[in-house]
């Protein structure tokens, strides 16, 4: 199988063209460094999230506090991640660094408070 | 219960006549199909008084033209209205259009327009210095002037509101029935019972007098389109400049602003549609290189926003004004354009006398105040004048419009007024809040939530001009 | 009347770090106004992470970032104030601002900072036709709905501009639900970043259409559609290339606008180019006293170089102030070669002991090329790079020593080499 990627490890954005099978990734082309490689080997493996959204408070003085998972998460679980933050409520006050759902459906991250609400 | 007078549409002929009936013991009713008044013609024209030069003599349009000018000062001092005495010129760019000043001259002599001159280029370019160098000569008329045509309508149905008019909105008239001798109205807001009625429903005037199976109103709708340019330029030219008429009407014009801006416009295009507002750009750029003509430094690179106005002109080319043929308590007032605005306060006047003339004993509405009080504008007033307004209520030093200064003062006065804003244009247009340089990129939301806290509803309840245009969906969760 | 060593304008992350550096630097009395009701500025609606990488080391959130500075202006006994409108500067830095408890202020300063941040280009500035449907918004009002008030704006969604917050939109409308039908760019470029590209769109399956407007909006009520088209070279619609897209909403994010009208009173003058004052190397305008920073300046992508920026002008004001600024003044402007839009600062005092960094953005975008950073017509640094983007900020150091040898008759230039 073949993936075409564009790097983000710095701005350039070179195009990489990634083969891989079920037994991992068999060649990287089109990068012009070593981070674009690895850029590319776990964009194929396990590419990974970070999740920036919100959470709804009650009693706060508005009516949502901004939450980010604190390491990134599986690609693939970021719509059913949003599925679970989004049914849940906390009450207010909300501190900043304040966990709100801790290991979040198992991936391992915490979804954490960015702002006091 | 019957009232005495239903007046269809609250654009400025409704909304001033309303104002007029006002001040007599009569049970009048104000209705508006939309969720504003001034939602036609009237929030989105020229804004020019005109002198009066350019109407053929002795039809409505002269006539009433240079009677509504000479007092629309008056009017507007009355109503907390701004309006500039600025003048206007008809420049002329060729010898064959100089001819044409001269018969709009002497047109306007006969039509009895004060204080006119014939400049030559020199004169021009004295009293205008922008001007593009190939102007030959100028048809000056100092009694021309500007206004804001909504803040008029506005400040009319709120005096008449407040002097015991009742307006009702979101209020479409769908059916007439005058078999009883009375009219029954059928309304989105249901039946609406009245002895006169007074047909001021601009592009739709036609369709409202078939309904009593009076034909004689025929609108073709024609389109105009504008572009509002930064108040960094808005002194690129004083007078309202034209250029010389044509078949369709007075051409693309540039002109200051009563809020300080610069506008250009309109073109003339005949539309089907009798609601379509949307701009296009074969329109757009037409306005752009006709007003070039006029002033070469006008550019829309300065532009903050363009919109299209509609115009309902009458196929007999002239107002159609007066009691219904089918039925003298049906008064059509239609037809009404160029030069609607400035005909405006002695069309109201004249609708009124056609009314109160047929009551016997009409008594004089003791309680009147024709006397509006605008809203505060903190952007206009003295250091003082803002500190004491600080004073009574903080809401006045708390500004939500960044680009022109506007308070959460003045935006919950313009909610609470008579006939009041309901929506975010509404608000816009009773404070300019949103109509700067950000186009309400800061201020909108800001404008939801007051309008939401005042009307004590959820802010995606809130609409941009009522009916479907809510601004938000449903709450993120 | 009130009385200060320093007024500092706005406080977002510029005005924040401004005021900080000058309270290291030793200024006593420093008063923060702030129009918002919190500090932060535009901080606090922008909860997408990616902040901090450079002047942290750490991917922070908008509200976090903002957070470290407002902490620490709380740790001094520099004075805020929120909900306050500065409404004029005085050409002798007698500031006039206004609020709901103070009413009137009038402040007498020694230094002023601006950082009163940008505004957003509105659609009024586009050559769109069509309605005045509701649905038609910037993408930041859409941020501010979205992650402040907790309302959806929208359900199938168009955006305008690839600029990084139209991208940051189009992910954060995607997770909320919406659909995200198509990003148009007028640009045959994004001016986004190429991270915002591959994580906000390509992950969400959501197109880009390159030299591609919007030139028309459908509906009467509320948004039903727009009319999208190719442009040519000239940025002209390309008559047949029209397509309709149903959507009932269309973000705008067209670019950024420095808000200068407070600078432009005080008489002070503006580059062309940045919509912002004309500075010298610590960011003071030709207005003695008054400096400039962040993106009122000229525009930024990253929050870092805000910050960086901002300590900088911080520095000046503060020298200006305590009356430690060089004695001698000589101004020698920065120029603008080959392939550059614009340089900040524009003009640099020779006499000042420092490197001096200038900021640029090229014109367009170039590859294998290299900065040649030019002074008397001598090459100084002639650095390659791969790619150069007008979306990314560059930079390039004037060396201490290659100043030191500089008089009024003097030269800086810097251009692209391809």
């Amino acid at each position: 199988m073949k993936r075409d990627l564009t790097c983000v490890a710095c701005p350039l954005g070179c195009a990489i063209t990634v083969e891989y099978d079920e037994t991992g990734v068999l060649s990287v082309t089109g990068n012009t460094c070593k981070r674009g490689d690895a850029y590319a080997r776990s964009e194929i493996v396990n590419p990974t999230r970070s999740l920036a959204t919100s959470v709804k408070v009650n009693g706060g003085i508005y009516p949502v506090v901004p939450v980010k998972s604190n390491k990134p998460i599986p690609k693939s679980m970021i719509f059913d991640c949003m599925k679970a933050i989004n049914s849940v409520t906390v009450e207010a006050p909300v501190k900043l660094g304040q966990v709100i759902i801790p290991n979040i459906l198992g991936t391992g991250a915490d979804i954490v408070a960015t702002n006091h609400d | 219960m019957i009232y005495d007078v239903a007046i269809i549409g609250a654009g400025v002929i409704g909304a001033l006549t309303a104002r007029e009936l006002s001040r007599y013991k009569l049970r009048t009713v104000l209705l508006e199909a939309e969720n504003d008044v001034a939602m036609g013609a009237s929030k989105a024209n020229s804004g020019i008084v005109h002198a009066g030069f350019d109407a053929v003599p002795g039809t409505l349009k002269a006539n009433f033209n240079v009677k509504g000018a000479a007092i629309m000062k008056e009017f507007c001092e009355e109503l907390d209205v701004p309006y500039k005495n600025n003048g206007s010129l008809v420049v002329a760019f060729c010898e064959d259009e100089i001819k044409t000043l001269k018969e709009l001259y002497e047109r306007g002599i006969k039509n009895g327009v004060p204080d006119m001159e014939l400049l030559d280029r020199e004169q021009l370019l004295a009293i205008e210095p922008n001007i593009a160098e190939e102007a030959c000569g100028a048809l000056l008329a100092k009694s021309a002037g500007i206004v804001c045509p909504y803040e008029l309508t506005i400040a009319a149905a709120e005096n008449a509101v407040a002097n015991g008019v009742e307006l009702i909105r979101n209020c479409a008239v769908t059916g007439i029935d005058c078999s009883d001798g009375v009219f029954h109205l059928s309304t989105t807001q249901g039946e609406i019972v009245s002895s006169y009625v007074i047909n001021a429903a601009g592009t739709h005037s036609d369709e409202i007098a078939r309904m009593i199976g009076d034909d004689s109103v025929h609108i073709k709708v024609r389109s105009g389109e504008y572009f509002v340019l930064d108040k960094a330029v808005g002194n690129l030219v004083s007078h309202t400049v034209f250029q010389c008429p044509t078949e369709l009407g007075k051409g693309v014009l540039v002109t200051p602003t009563v809020d300080g801006n610069l506008l250009i416009g309109p073109t003339a295009a005949e539309t089907e549609d009798r609601d379509n507002t949307a701009t296009t750009l074969d329109g757009l750029k037409a306005v752009k290189t006709l007003a070039t003509k006029s002033c070469k430094l006008v550019s829309t690179r300065n532009a903050i926003t363009s919109f299209c106005g509609l115009r309902a002109h009458d196929t007999s080319q002239d107002f159609v004004l007066g009691p219904s043929k089918i039925n003298e308590k049906f008064i059509n007032a239609a037809g009404i354009e160029s030069p609607g605005l400035s005909s405006a306060p002695a069309i109201a006047k004249y609708l009124s006398y056609l009314v109160t003339n047929a009551f016997d004993d009409l008594e004089a509405n003791e309680s009147f105040n024709g006397k509006r009080e605008g809203i505060f504008h903190f952007r206009n007033a003295t250091d003082e004048e803002r500190a004491a307004a600080i004073a009574r209520n903080p809401a006045y030093g708390r500004i939500i419009c960044r680009c022109e200064t506007i308070t959460e003062g003045e935006i919950v006065d313009a909610i609470r007024a008579p006939g009041g804003a309901r929506d975010v244009d509404g608000v816009k247009r009773r404070t300019r809040a949103g109509m700067g340089r950000c186009q309400g990129g800061f201020c909108g939301s800001k404008v939801v939530e007051i309008l939401a806290r005042e009307l004590g509803v959820e802010m995606n309840e809130i609409t941009k001009f009522g009916k479907g245009s809510r601004i938000l969906f449903d709450k993120t969760k | 009347m009130l009385n200060y060593d320093l007024v500092v304008v706005g406080g977002g992350p510029a005005g924040m770090a401004a005021a900080l550096k000058a309270k290291e630097c030793g200024v006593e009395k420093i008063i923060i106004l702030e129009r918002a009701q919190t500090l932060g500025g535009i901080l606090e609606q922008c909860i997408h992470t990616g902040f901090g990488l450079h002047y942290f080391g750490e991917e922070l959130s908008g509200p976090e970032y903002a957070d470290r500075f407002i902490v620490e202006v709380e740790k001094t006994d520099i004075d805020v104030k929120c909900d306050t409108m500065v409404l004029d500067i005085s050409e002798c830095n007698l500031v006039t601002a206004v609020n709901k408890i103070d009413g009137f202020l009038k402040i007498q300063a020694k230094a002023v900072v601006l950082a009163m941040g940008c505004r957003e280009r509105p659609r009024g500035a586009l050559e769109m036709a069509g309605t005045r449907a509701s649905g038609i918004m910037t993408a930041g009002t859409a941020q501010k709905y979205v992650n402040l008030d907790g309302y959806m704006p929208g359900k199938k969604v168009v955006i305008l501009g690839s600029g990084d917050i139209g991208l940051i939109m189009a992910r954060r409308m995607t997770l909320e639900g919406a659909e995200v039908k198509v990003v148009c760019e007028i640009m045959p470029y994004s001016g986004g970043l190429t991270r915002n590209i591959v994580q906000c769109l390509d992950d969400f399956g959501i197109p880009l259409r390159l030299s591609t407007t919007v030139i028309e909006t459908h509906g009467t009520q509320r948004l039903e559609g727009v009319t999208i088209a190719k442009v040519d070279d000239r940025l002209q619609p390309i008559p047949g290339t029209e397509e309709y897209i149903e959507c009932d909403t269309l973000m705008l994010s067209v670019g950024l606008i420095p808000e200068n009208e407070l600078t432009k009173n005080v008489g002070i003058a503006i580059d062309r180019v940045t919509n912002g004052a004309v500075v010298d190397e610590m960011r003071q305008t030709d207005h003695q006293g008054i400096f400039a920073c962040g993106n009122v300046l000229h525009v930024h992508d990253l929050v870092d170089y805000v910050t960086l920026e901002s300590q900088l002008a911080g520095q000046g004001a503060a020298e200006y102030i305590l009356g430690t600024a060089p004695k001698e003044t000589v101004y020698v402007n920065t120029v603008t070669g080959n392939g550059v839009r614009y340089l900040v600062p524009q003009r640099v005092n020779v006499k000042n002991p420092n490197d001096v960094k200038l900021y640029f953005r090229v014109g367009r975008i170039f590859k294998n090329a290299r900065v040649v950073l030019e002074c008397d017509g001598k090459t100084i640094s002639s650095k390659k790079k791969v790619k150069l983007a007008p979306g990314e900020m560059e930079n390039v150091v004037i060396p201490a020593d290659v100043l030191a040898a500089m008089d009024e008759n003097s030269s800086i230039t810097v251009r692209v080499e391809e």
